[in-house]
């Protein structure tokens, strides 16, 4: 057991700060997306003004800890708890995405069969002659509706076969990221032997790697708009494709500034020390955990 | 469990700062709990309000009072409105309140984020109490929100719902964590996972539920507003969706989130039972490992709200035993609380009265369960009154009962002061009367055919319907009843002793009462 005691900050503003800027952020994108239609609408203000001021209020609240813990504030069991709590977050996150893989092995494994008349549920479906001569397939190119209310997609981002492998973007994606995967714990060795130039430089390559993705990760979604008519309203697979990897891309960019914000207080304020380190060591874990997603996202939602 | 402090008082024991920046700023998990408490009592009087309204619609068949349309909406808050707002938060609360002193530590662990936990929840509701006045009127679709309801027929308001849903489960989750971080990092030591107090394993246990849960409500209210506003079909079948995924998702969160209603009353009603019956628990280990098989068990049953919706029967039978195997962790429960009290000394005191209740009424609410688990008969019954009789027997005598005993037990070692017995006892009668005379009737009226969700119905139902309209009329009014005694117990009365009560054991009766503002600055030992 530690000999301090555990430090229990006396007052804060910044909850009080984060809740109100939440409040505006919700009131803010509500309203705004209630009002998509209406070019005279002002909502979009409140909308960003709650985001700026949700950011100002991290940076100070993260800037806060940091000062407390390089007062040497933190005892070891408080460093615990920030190590417990990110390691729920993180499960947390996990149980977000597993809500959409979910949605997604629901519809290919039950809906989308049960559509086009397939199993004791299609039977019925095709018995009151709904979605006649609705295919199932996955992926679903032509919705059940015969894009009457969805529009049809002319292709889909699955695996094209080995002769195309090289110029499919979601290959080069996987190779990227899981590489970044490896340079992060490059830099974390470096981080635990005290070399800070090799930690340094190979969370720089990781933050580098991280804006390829996204990078790709556009690329890609620029190519499903304009050339394959893939988008949001193309059905199921257009709507779980997109809120899958899109919320992976978020998650990328999520990560990735963690990432960024670790480089900065390395190389501009000489932060973290060999054997202290856990700003580094929970965006580092969090890197990890986009990349499990990505893996799982790569086999189920592109190869599969 | 017994324990041997050593109560070190250290020289900077802070009082809590002056004014408004007191509950504002405060890191405090005593004052941070005491915020959540009063919000949720709040949030009761108006979803109560509601209920009232519905009821009073109900009193007589027939449209009399409101428009159906208001109607939908009422039940559709009332709904949310006792779950998020209402019993969540007070539970929350109750953890706040004791988990740091029953575990011997100087806090919760991450006391900022305790204190943002709380202050999203007043803008949430804020929010969604705000759709009342918007164009179309608030959310009308139930609470359980299915898709299309939710999303093709919904009116603009929902746009507000869905992310005032998300922020009260960011809030949760952030309340969760801290739970967790707290029981698992900052016992005093010697308080080893098998010595801690049942409400603090309760809660260890709700607090898993809430992580694992809240984040696949988010997907889902996140899948509702893609679908209304960004073309997705998730739950459009034109698309290549389908609506009962929405269901599946629904109730996959919608399961666990009944047992986080409930486990936490398991807690507190196994403190007080042992307490009143000056006797150890029977079968504490039985107890913690039927909490976890319920915690376990209840992502596996989730698909039994839905077995109207035309499942393979293959899923009805599946989801019908395992719900049914439910019953044996929860009668292992119900039968060490009656082995407890077996050949106890006991005495009758407020809380003891309410935890009695919640015995025999959670049962009823318990066997009503297994008959709707029995996939044939739930054809019959499912969405009449006697799901709604059943739900709320385990909510109101179950969940909020428990809450009440919670503070009857807990509130002379807030406050310092005794409450008024006479008062409590009176209060008691009164809501258990109340409940009685609003809920038991609603069996019948289900069985009979009643559908619920109605604003009208059919004569033969039109007795009944009375009887319960005037019984929550009763339990309503006797609420007010409650507050009276809170208040007038933390202004002033009887003072507390430190155990407060002869056969109470535990840490948090071994400070003083009311309870330092810091208490275990330095840690405790416990045998």
């Amino acid at each position: 057991m530690s000999a301090q005691t555990y430090y229990v900050p006396e007052q804060s503003r910044f909850p009080i700060f984060m809740a109100v800027s939440l409040f505006l952020v919700v009131m803010g994108a509500s309203s705004t997306i209630n009002n998509l239609d209406n070019p005279d609408s002002n909502s979009s203000y409140i909308l960003y003004a709650g985001l700026a001021s949700l950011f100002t209020t991290m940076f100070f609240w993260f800037r806060q800890v940091i000062k407390e813990h390089l007062a040497g504030l933190d005892s070891n069991q408080l460093k615990t708890s920030y190590v417990y709590g990110m390691a729920w977050f993180i499960f947390s996150e996990v149980m977000f995405f597993a809500a959409f893989f979910g949605a997604l092995f629901y519809v290919r494994t039950f809906a989308v069969p049960w559509l086009s008349g397939e199993g004791e549920n299609g039977v019925g479906i095709s018995a009151l002659g709904l979605w006649e001569g609705f295919e199932s397939s996955w992926p679903v190119i032509t919705t059940p509706d015969k894009g009457a209310e969805y529009a049809l997609a002319e292709k889909s981002m699955a695996w094209p076969g080995w002769g195309h492998a090289l110029e499919w973007l979601p290959l080069w994606n996987t190779i990227v990221l899981l590489s970044s995967s490896v340079t992060v714990h490059f830099a974390h060795i470096g981080l635990k032997n005290g070399d800070r130039k090799k930690f340094n430089r190979f969370l720089g390559i990781t933050v580098g790697l991280a804006l390829i993705f996204v990078g790709l990760q556009a690329a890609e979604y620029y190519e499903a708009y304009a050339h394959y008519g893939l988008t949001l309203n193309s059905g199921i697979y257009g709507s779980t494709f997109f809120m899958l990897t899109g919320f992976h891309g978020f998650h990328v960019m999520m990560g990735g500034f963690m990432l960024a914000v670790m480089l900065a207080r390395s190389v501009f304020a000489g932060h973290f020390e060999d054997h202290d380190h856990f700003g580094f060591e929970a965006a580092s874990w969090y890197w990890h955990f986009v990349d499990v997603v990505w893996v799982m996202l790569f086999l189920f939602v592109y190869i599969l | 469990m017994s324990a041997v402090i050593e109560n070190h008082h250290d020289d900077h024991h802070h009082g809590p700062a002056k004014g408004l920046t007191r509950w504002l700023y405060t890191t405090n998990h005593k004052d941070i709990g005491t915020l959540y408490l009063w919000f949720s009592f709040a949030m009761f009087l108006i979803g109560g309000a509601m209920a009232l309204v519905i009821r009073a619609e109900l009193f007589q068949p027939g449209m009399q009072i409101v428009e159906p349309e208001f109607y939908n909406q009422m039940i559709t808050l009332h709904g949310l409105i006792m779950i998020f707002g209402g019993v969540m938060p007070a539970f929350v609360g109750l953890a706040n309140w004791l988990v740091p002193m029953m575990i011997g530590a100087p806090d919760m662990a991450l006391p900022r984020m305790n204190n943002l936990s709380f202050w999203i929840l007043p803008f949430a509701f804020f929010i969604l109490l705000s759709s009342l006045f918007m164009e179309g009127g608030a959310p009308n679709f139930g609470w359980t929100f299915y898709a299309p309801l939710s999303t093709t027929y919904a009116p603009p308001s929902v746009t507000f719902f869905i992310f005032s849903v998300h922020i009260m489960g960011a809030s949760s989750i952030m309340g969760a964590i801290n739970v967790v971080v707290t029981i698992m990092n900052m016992r005093a030591p010697g308080v080893t996972l098998m010595k801690m107090p049942l409400f603090v394993w309760s809660w260890l246990i709700t607090a898993y539920l809430l992580i694992a849960v809240m984040p696949v409500l988010a997907g889902a209210v996140t899948m509702m507003l893609m679908d209304i506003h960004f073309g997705t079909s998730f739950f459009n079948a034109a698309g290549g969706g389908d609506p009962v995924l929405f269901q599946h998702i629904f109730w996959f969160f919608g399961h666990p989130e009944v047992y986080i209603m409930i486990l936490p009353a398991f807690g507190i009603v196994s403190h007080i039972i042992e307490t009143f019956s000056r006797k150890q628990l029977f079968g504490y280990s039985s107890m913690v490992w039927a909490m976890l098989s319920i915690a376990i068990l209840s992502f596996v049953v989730w698909a039994h709200h839905m077995f109207t919706v035309g499942l393979p029967l293959a899923a009805e039978l599946f989801f019908m035993w395992a719900t049914m195997l439910i019953a044996v962790p929860t009668g292992v429960k119900v039968f060490n609380w009656v082995a407890t009290m077996f050949k106890g000394s006991l005495t009758f005191e407020t809380p003891m009265l309410f935890a009695i209740a919640f015995v025999v009424l959670f049962t009823i609410g318990g066997l009503s369960g297994l008959m709707l688990a029995i996939v044939p008969a739930d054809f019959q019954y499912h969405d009449t009154y006697f799901v709604v009789a059943h739900f709320h027997y385990v909510l109101v005598p179950g969940a909020i009962f428990s809450i009440m005993a919670a503070v009857y037990y807990w509130i002379p070692k807030w406050s310092g002061n005794m409450y008024d017995e006479r008062l409590g006892k009176l209060h008691f009668w009164l809501s258990f009367i109340g409940v009685n005379v609003t809920f038991f009737p609603q069996h019948f009226i289900g069985l009979a055919g009643m559908p619920r969700r109605y604003p009208d119905y059919a004569l033969q139902f039109a007795d009944w319907n009375m009887v319960s309209s005037v019984g929550a009329f009763l339990f309503g009014v006797s609420q007010i009843l409650f507050l009276f005694i809170v208040l007038k117990t933390v202004m002033g009365g009887k003072k507390a002793t430190d155990q407060v009560w002869e056969g109470a054991r535990g840490l948090e009766w071994t400070v003083a009462s009311p309870a330092p503002y810091h208490t275990f600055t330095t840690p405790p030992k416990v045998d």
